[in-house]
């Protein structure tokens, strides 16, 4: 079984007993294991960044006036750059797995290289940030502003790093011929987590960069 | 395909499990099933389960003699028996080990025995991170204890008030072992609930829905999801406070500008819902003991408790009136349902022909004890009351009388009731008994002065008292309690031994020792590595109570089978396992290491890290553990998310890039979920 022919199917299904799945439901919801624990995983992420964001809003209302803060550093046509890259990466993430379920492996490789390629262009986008910041005076220590803003885009940066990580993964498996249409699944999975740290950046981006008072 | 044409695995007793497997040529799997590897490369949720429990029952120890050490501190006024520093180091690791060490644990070890036997399924749905989230807890545990020997354990109060956990209030590193310990602890509870959650919503036995379930599993599945949204809370507190000390950041520096009340509100969001945690699987496992013995179903009535309560732990803090009045009314509220669970537990023992076996009287104990601690809890909704009342000795007889007299209570009742399911032998019911007893009275002694006592003013945490104070004589009740409760704790421990050696030779226990309702007495006891021989096929609640008994139409109850005709004897071979496997053991190891590093030398953390990557890897490349599956590729779990060490990592996902629709990745996609009602060898069994 070399190719599933109906995405609905590869969705539903187990990766590596699809074939059954029509005959035995193998799990009582219908979805994978993997499928729901990713699920819950991605929920239990959502009050990890709430309480990130939260902390972040709290210390910068209590940053003391005269202090280096949001807008002395922040360059927002920058940064909207490098959001907008990111969320790049969201539209190849969908081709590529739209491309591994029709079996078209080739095109596959080439939009999940695309996707990662646009995430590292984000972190380097990140850096560069970070480095222009300190130079201007903002270091990790500096004040509290300073403290809540390098954890807070930090750990999205983290989220980002390790996403990049799992898709260069799927790509040298796809390069070595183990990802096929019958394991969509995996990368869907690598889909959703990617997906999600692309929607948490659109709120950072929105509450910290353009409210910044 | 089917699995029926694999052959079977042999499951007999020093049999290798496991063929190694050629396919890296580098890597393979844990063999044999007997022996110190076979349980510390374990994935089996049973054994998983009894490590759990012994692990509690070691920390409870420890927490107990802490417990002592203050008792006899306090024992006369101007106590010397400790330093000022020591005392207040015992009394925060007194805390911190009876809520994340004991009870969390002990409730992780009943999750992991009973739930995936209660609701009809062969394992949990990951079994490789079950075992990971084992031994990330203990990894936790003992890091947390080293810090006696590395300079002085943490003394900032269990729930490490910013910003006397700072720097500045408490230099000593003990407060970098809190916070890096129970983030490691908190990884195990949150892989943990992802983990079970799954497997309930998952894995349930053909007929099993999520309200024929017992309450048992109803309440820890309740708290697998507290777990899994107070975690992160306490995880992005935890780091703060890290990021504060370790690397000067400002989150809690008054100084700055920081105001310190963010650790309150993050911790009591954690906080609140971890009251739940700690006391639900209690009242799950009451609300399984209380109906066996008063032969009478449950009655149902389950209030789901919320969340908007946390600030009630901050009146005092300045608040502001409003907030104030909104969190003393819900916390009044919060009541409620926890009344009807009283009531109906008192419902269903009415009219009951009870038999007090020594679980019957944890369990009442229990809900005595309990219905104490919440009466003193709702004077604490009054806001007024609750500001005379906070940082006094009140509020630690309240907490004692709930998680002490509710929790641990109900989980020693939980111990004797399933100890001949998890060990083929009852606990001695005689020495159970005078156990109980003295560890009631003791409690009593110890703890009900003590309302006394925080009323008179004597507030928490002090270090020594005046003598005119008057606080002498309920002082000295409460030590002498202490020791009376010791006494009976010691006597658990004889009795386990001694009951352990009366087994030799004793008849076997059977399958249902106490007439009980749940699918875990449906097996033999000791449960079976595979649980059950047959799929379940279940129609009712209480399945397996109603195949023994039948309720006439003049609501007579009339048995109509033996529990061993109905139970399953244990004697299937051809059920195929997931097997052992070294990595889970190896990525714990790593994460102590990585926290070392961050307190003393970074390159240490480097080593930890590396030691974390080289094991998700070895996880990932591990061969398949099905004996017939060959050296292609299915040994490729190509499943990146593991590098995360998230969720989705140790799954069923083997890419099989080859195509080929061969029989070892089938096989091994059971093998690996556990799946009962799966693409499964067995057959569903007939209805009665």
């Amino acid at each position: 079984m070399t190719d599933v022919a109906d995405p609905e199917a590869a969705r539903t299904a187990p990766a590596s007993t699809g074939h059954e799945a029509a005959a035995h439901p193998p799990t009582t919801t219908g979805l994978t294991h993997n499928k729901v624990a990713m699920w819950l995983f991605l929920g239990s992420e959502c009050l990890l960044f709430g309480a990130l964001i939260t902390t972040y809003m709290f210390a910068k209302s209590r940053l003391p006036a005269g202090e280096i803060g949001p807008n002395d550093v922040f360059d927002i046509p920058f940064t909207s750059v490098s959001s907008f890259v990111l969320l790049m990466s969201s539209l190849t993430m969908v081709l590529a797995l739209s491309a591994l379920t029709r079996g078209e492996e080739r095109t596959f490789r080439v939009w999940i290289a695309a996707t990662a390629l646009l995430g590292g262009t984000f972190i380097a986008g990140q850096v560069y940030e970070f480095t222009v910041f300190y130079n201007l005076g903002l270091g990790y220590t500096t004040n509290i502003f300073g403290s809540a803003f390098y954890t807070l885009t930090g750990f999205h940066g983290a989220h980002v790093t390790i996403g990049i990580v799992m898709l260069m993964s799927a790509l040298v498996a796809s390069l070595r011929g183990r990802l096929s249409a019958r394991n969509a699944e995996t990368v869907e999975l690598i889909g959703l987590y990617w997906h999600f740290v692309d929607i948490v950046w659109i709120l950072i981006f929105t509450v910290i960069y353009l409210f910044p008072q | 395909m089917t699995t029926t044409s694999e052959p079977p695995l042999q499951l007999t007793a020093g049999e290798q499990l496991v063929r190694p497997s050629t396919s890296l040529g580098v890597l393979s799997r844990p063999k044999g099933d007997t022996g110190w590897q076979s349980w510390l490369f374990t994935v089996d949720h049973k054994r998983i389960g009894i490590m759990y429990g012994a692990a509690a029952l070691l920390f409870l120890v420890m927490g107990g003699v802490e417990a002592l050490l203050i008792r006899l501190q306090l024992a006369v006024p101007g106590g010397s028996v400790l330093s000022e520093d020591a005392y207040n180091q015992v009394f925060t690791m007194h805390g911190v080990t009876m809520v994340f060490l004991v009870i969390m644990p002990m409730a992780a070890a009943f999750a992991n025995y009973l739930l995936p036997l209660q609701i009809g399924a062969r394992d949990v749905a990951f079994p490789r991170l079950n075992a990971f989230s084992l031994w990330c807890f203990l990894a936790g545990g003992i890091f947390l204890n080293t810090s006696w020997f590395l300079g002085g354990a943490p003394d900032g109060g269990w729930f490490g008030y910013a910003p006397n956990s700072g720097l500045v209030y408490s230099p000593s590193n003990g407060m970098d072992f809190y916070a890096l310990g129970l983030q490691i602890a908190g990884i195990a509870s949150l892989v943990s609930a992802i983990n079970l959650i799954t497997t309930v919503l998952n894995m349930r036995a053909p007929g099993m829905t999520l309200f024929r379930m017992p309450v048992l599993s109803w309440m820890l599945l309740v708290v697998q999801f507290l777990l899994l949204f107070a975690i992160p809370v306490i995880t992005v507190a935890l780091f703060l406070l890290s990021f504060d000390r370790l690397f000067d950041a400002n989150f809690f520096n008054v100084a700055a500008g920081a105001d310190p009340l963010l650790w309150q509100h993050l911790f009591w969001i954690f906080g609140h819902p971890e009251v739940y945690i700690l006391i639900l699987p209690a009242f799950g496992i009451m609300s399984e003991v209380i109906p066996t013995f008063s032969r009478k179903p449950i009655f149902i009535a389950i209030g789901f408790m919320g969340w908007g309560v946390w600030a009630h732990h901050m009146f005092t803090s300045g608040m502001g009136p409003v907030s104030v009045a909104a969190f003393s009314l819900s916390t009044m509220f919060i009541a409620v349902p926890t009344g009807v669970k009283i009531l109906n537990w008192l419902a269903t023992m009415w009219g009951g022909r009870i038999r007090f076996t020594t679980a019957m009287l944890y369990s009442v104990g229990a809900v005595a004890m309990f219905t104490i601690g919440g009466l003193s809890g709702v004077t604490h909704a009054v806001a007024p009351a609750d500001t005379q009342q906070t940082d006094t000795y009140y509020i630690v007889a309240h907490f004692h009388y709930v998680i002490f007299g509710g929790s641990l209570m109900g989980m020693l009742s939980g111990i004797y009731f399933w100890w001949p399911k998890m060990f083929g032998h009852k606990l001695d019911e005689k020495l159970g008994k005078i156990g109980f007893w003295v560890l009631l009275i003791g409690f009593n002694l110890t703890f009900g002065p003590m309302h006394i006592l925080g009323l008179q003013g004597m507030s928490r945490r002090i270090h020594s008292y005046a003598a005119d104070s008057g606080f002498n004589l309920w002082n000295l009740f409460a030590t002498v309690g202490s020791f009376v409760i010791a006494v009976g704790v010691l006597l658990f421990f004889w009795n386990i031994g001694v009951s352990r050696r009366r087994a030799r030779g004793a008849p076997p226990v059977g399958p249902d020792p106490w007439d009980a309702r749940g699918l875990e007495w449906m097996t033999a006891s000791p449960t079976p590595t595979h649980n059950f021989d047959r799929d379940i096929t279940v129609t009712r609640q209480d399945e397996f109570w109603h195949r023994k008994w039948r309720i006439g139409d003049d609501g007579k109850v009339t048995r109509i089978a033996r529990s061993e005709d109905v139970a399953h004897d244990g004697s299937a071979t051809d059920v195929h396992l997931p097997s052992p496997s070294y990595w889970p053991f190896v990525v714990a190891l790593g994460l102590p290491l990585v926290a070392y590093g961050l307190i003393y030398n970074l390159w240490i953390t480097g080593l930890g890290a590396l030691v974390i990557l080289g094991g998700l890897y070895a996880w990932v490349f591990e061969p398949p553990d099905d004996p017939e599956a060959h050296a292609h590729d299915d040994h490729h779990d190509a499943d990146p998310s593991d590098d995360s060490g998230n969720g989705a990592s140790g799954g069923g996902t083997s890419p099989n890039g080859d195509g080929e629709p061969d029989s070892g990745d089938g096989t091994r996609q059971l093998a690996e979920a556990g799946v009962a009602g799966g693409p499964s060898a067995q057959a569903t069994e007939e209805q009665p």
